[in-house]
């Protein structure tokens, strides 16, 4: 049996970077809902996950499936001490903005603004770029996030000095650090495995 | 090798255990034990399905490479010269030195984004080391320089090039995997590294100034 892409030729791919919700569809078969065992559920983590075209098709390795999300809910959603759940979105945010994840930018972007409450600053990260000049803190974020996802890897003493200026600690240096590496790995799987949709029309 | 050391994160980037950073890594004990067991489900999985062991070294020794990260692609490379021969790790260091640029790079749908479109290259394996290491292996790290510097230039063309080259779907969800959790892993270890550096010269800083005023204390200069 010889396995083909899938191809979307009806699809219009969003263009621009956007806090709307965009859609995702695959270009490899996702996993067969009916097939999925104990083993896929576990990989899923969540079971409304089986809803998802994404996660149904990395259900395909469910190991590592099921330890990448779990890495991923601790590094954003465990907010004892640390950088507050606004700023590690906005390392996601920056990430996928400097990658060109528009999908995972439109999700994380979203969130930062219902935590930060600042959705013109959030926006314009988006529709200026990661050199958009917002405030000191934000900006030494932005700054290190950028620079942990240049290859080769440009993050140093000079971006460690930028946070700390303003005013993060290590726990916060530590959680920029997880956020920004963190998408690395997510953009990665979002961009190369399908493509984003426009958002439905209300 | 790797199975005696119980976390490779710390390994790689020089936390010790009890160290400040050791603390500070147990904050987020969910994503200290799950980054481990990504690293396990990927090198020594369960189920490895179809896809090898020196598959998935040649693949990581490549990318530590690409990323210039010495001690990651070492450690990665002693796995593969214990499990291949060893003119496939050579080869594997020359696909690094011909592949290594700087990114991230690549292109936009065509539209507003179009003016931030980046130029670089589409790295193919040299025609003599994809003798060496098979048009499975090559497509793989075809792949993986994608990934690594312009994974905005992705296309289901590219991973039909990957099942053409006898990957399944299932296998190119795990290669995908490798390439994305290495990404991950890399940061995070070279990231710590610099909180390392720095607080070992604070308390070397601490230390000398703990010397100076002992001396200064003991009336010796």
């Amino acid at each position: 049996m010889t396995e083909t892409t899938l191809s979307h030729p009806e699809n219009r791919e969003p263009t621009a970077f956007t806090q709307e919700e965009l859609g995702w569809l695959p270009w490899l078969e996702p996993f067969p809902t009916e097939q999925l065992t104990e083993r896929h559920w576990a990989g899923l983590v969540d079971a409304s996950r089986a809803k998802s075209p994404y996660f149904l098709l990395l259900a395909r390795d469910p190991d590592i499936l099921q330890a990448r999300t779990k890495t991923d809910k601790d590094i954003f959603y465990n907010t004892s001490n640390g950088l507050p759940r606004s700023e590690r979105e906005l390392t996601a945010t920056a990430t996928s903005r400097s990658n060109g994840c528009i999908f995972c930018a439109s999700v994380h972007s979203r969130f930062a603004t219902q935590y930060s409450k600042r959705g013109a600053d959030v926006q314009r990260l988006l529709d200026e770029g990661v050199e958009a000049d917002i405030d000191i803190r934000w900006n030494a974020i932005i700054e290190a996030s950028v620079a942990l996802t240049d290859t080769p890897i440009a993050f140093g003493d000079e971006q460690v000095g930028a946070l700390r200026a303003a005013g993060l600690g290590d726990p916060e240096i530590v959680d920029v650090i997880n956020g920004a590496a963190f998408f690395n790995w997510a953009n990665r799987l979002m961009l190369s495995l399908g493509e984003p949709t426009p958002p439905a029309k209300p | 090798m790797s199975t005696i050391i119980s976390d490779v994160i710390d390994h790689l980037a020089g936390v010790q255990p009890g160290s400040s950073l050791d603390r500070l890594r147990d904050q987020r004990p969910q994503a200290r034990e799950n980054a481990q067991k990504s690293y396990l489900a990927l090198f020594e999985p369960e189920l490895p399905g179809h896809v090898t062991a020196i598959e998935r070294y040649a693949v990581a020794t490549f990318v530590a490479g690409l990323h210039r990260q010495p001690n990651v692609t070492e450690f990665y490379a002693a796995s593969l010269e214990r499990l291949g021969h060893p003119r496939l790790t050579d080869a594997i260091r020359g696909e690094i030195a011909r592949g290594s640029v700087e990114g991230p790079y690549g292109r936009y749908p065509q539209g507003p984004l179009t003016i931030e479109d980046k130029e670089g290259s589409v790295y193919q394996v040299s025609t003599d080391n994809r003798e060496r290491l098979g048009s499975r292996l090559a497509a793989a790290l075809e792949h993986a320089h994608l990934l690594v510097f312009h994974p905005r230039d992705a296309s289901p063309a590219a991973l039909q090039r990957l099942l053409d080259a006898g990957w399944s779907t299932t296998d190119i969800v795990t290669l995908s995997q490798l390439v994305a959790f290495l990404s991950f892993q890399i940061r995070v270890v070279a990231g710590l590294r610099v909180l390392v550096g720095a607080s070992s010269r604070a308390s070397v800083d601490a230390d000398q100034t703990q010397i100076f005023t002992g001396v200064l204390a003991s009336g010796a200069v």
